[in-house]
């Protein structure tokens, strides 16, 4: 069934997102934190989560598809380095990343890559 | 093949620090007693305000930029790229939603991948509520909780909430919260109004900002399990999303979840 009005499927997405944060918290008043449940829940978030992240950078969808990969991983890379060097500080790793990245695509836009 | 090899390499970096972080954890801990006298619900929520404005405003802004002017391309409306981000708030699920839309799938198609690529927030929740235990109010507002959570509200909280006395958690969570979501809005009505004024180079690098802080946020991990379980969804992410790109959230986060959790336990409580 394809429906063209955005507002019907914005809604019944809102409602699909909102379904899995309301199942979290029906789990949660349910569960023992000091279980081993709740550990595998920790475990799940996080692994959910650096697995989409990664993802994203390595096989973006959306606006990132349009750059090379050489660029988000370069970039990347270029923030680990910084990262490490500035004894794991997210702010320096995330900042060269970001600087890189723009200097890759700045480059690339003015013809100069 | 190249992603293969940064692959590698990343996890190396991970596993390399995982003793010395341990260690680190310890010494975190005994400083977390220090620090548990309450602010007040002031203080806490505008630490909260100023904790949000330090990075997570922006990577929402940057990220929201990016939406923004993608739900102009695929030609909606201001007012739903709006919606979208304030009511689905969370990007995978608004970005399936919008493309899909555009490419004119039928709507339980649209639903069910925008759905499952937002799945992430059923385990975040079941991670956050456990730290508003106790307080009335939060246990009162519990829904609306779990709905402004997004993973940048998630990940500060993941770091600085368990450091703040139990009553400051509540005021504290609520201004990261709102500074985000207004971040988002500013960030969403910027991308759509001002597609095609700012430089695509421009719109791009935003749009990475996030992805990116992530990265390091998630290399910042201090606890064993949580470190193993990042290294394997790192790993496990992008190749099963090769496999099935609909359902590669919830399979990574189970079956690396799973391996993590028991790798963990197998390795001991040491």
């Amino acid at each position: 069934m394809i429906v063209s009005d955005p507002w019907v499927v914005l809604i019944l997405c809102i409602v699909g997102t909102f379904a899995w944060r309301a199942m979290g918290v029906i789990v949660a008043n349910r569960i023992d934190i000091s279980g081993d449940l709740f550990q595998w829940f920790n475990c799940v978030a996080y692994a959910m989560l650096s697995g989409l992240i990664t993802r994203v950078i390595l096989m973006p969808s959306g606006t990132l598809a349009q750059t090379p990969d050489v660029d988000r991983i370069a970039s990347i890379s270029a923030g680990f380095i910084i990262f490490f060097m500035c004894k794991r500080n997210i702010f320096a790793g995330t900042g060269s990343a970001f600087v890189t990245f723009l200097g890759f695509a700045a480059a690339r836009n003015y013809g100069l890559l | 093949m190249f992603s293969l090899s940064v692959l590698i390499v990343w996890s190396w970096a991970f596993t390399e620090q995982a003793p010395a972080l341990i260690i680190k954890d310890l010494k975190f801990d005994l400083a977390y007693n220090i620090l548990m006298t309450p602010l007040g619900h002031k203080k806490a929520f505008n630490r909260g305000v100023c904790d949000g404005l330090l990075m997570p405003f922006w990577m929402v802004f940057g990220s929201m930029i990016g939406f923004g002017s993608m739900a102009r391309d695929a030609g909606i409306g201001i007012d739903v790229a709006l919606g979208a981000s304030l009511g689905i708030w969370g990007l995978p699920g608004q970005v399936a939603m919008v493309e899909l839309f555009a490419a004119g799938l039928p709507i339980y198609a649209i639903v069910v991948a925008s759905s499952l690529a937002n799945m992430r927030f059923m385990p975040m929740t079941v991670v956050l509520m456990p730290h508003f235990k106790g307080n009335v109010t939060a246990n009162k507002w519990r829904y609306l909780l779990a709905q402004v959570l997004s993973i940048n509200i998630w990940t500060v909280f993941m770091r600085r909430g368990s450091t703040l006395a139990e009553e400051d958690r509540l005021p504290f969570y609520f201004g990261v919260s709102i500074t985000c979501l207004i971040g988002g809005a500013i960030g969403t009505t910027i991308g759509f109004v001002a597609a095609g004024v700012l430089p695509l180079y421009v719109t791009i690098s935003l749009v990475f900002l996030n992805p990116a802080y992530f990265v390091y946020v998630f290399s910042s991990v201090r606890y064993r399990n949580c470190i193993i379980a990042v290294v394997l969804g790192a790993i496990t992410g992008p190749l099963i999303y090769l496999i099935s790109p609909d359902w590669s959230v919830p399979i990574t986060g189970v079956a690396a979840g799973t391996a993590a959790f028991y790798l963990d336990k197998w390795m001991g409580r040491s």
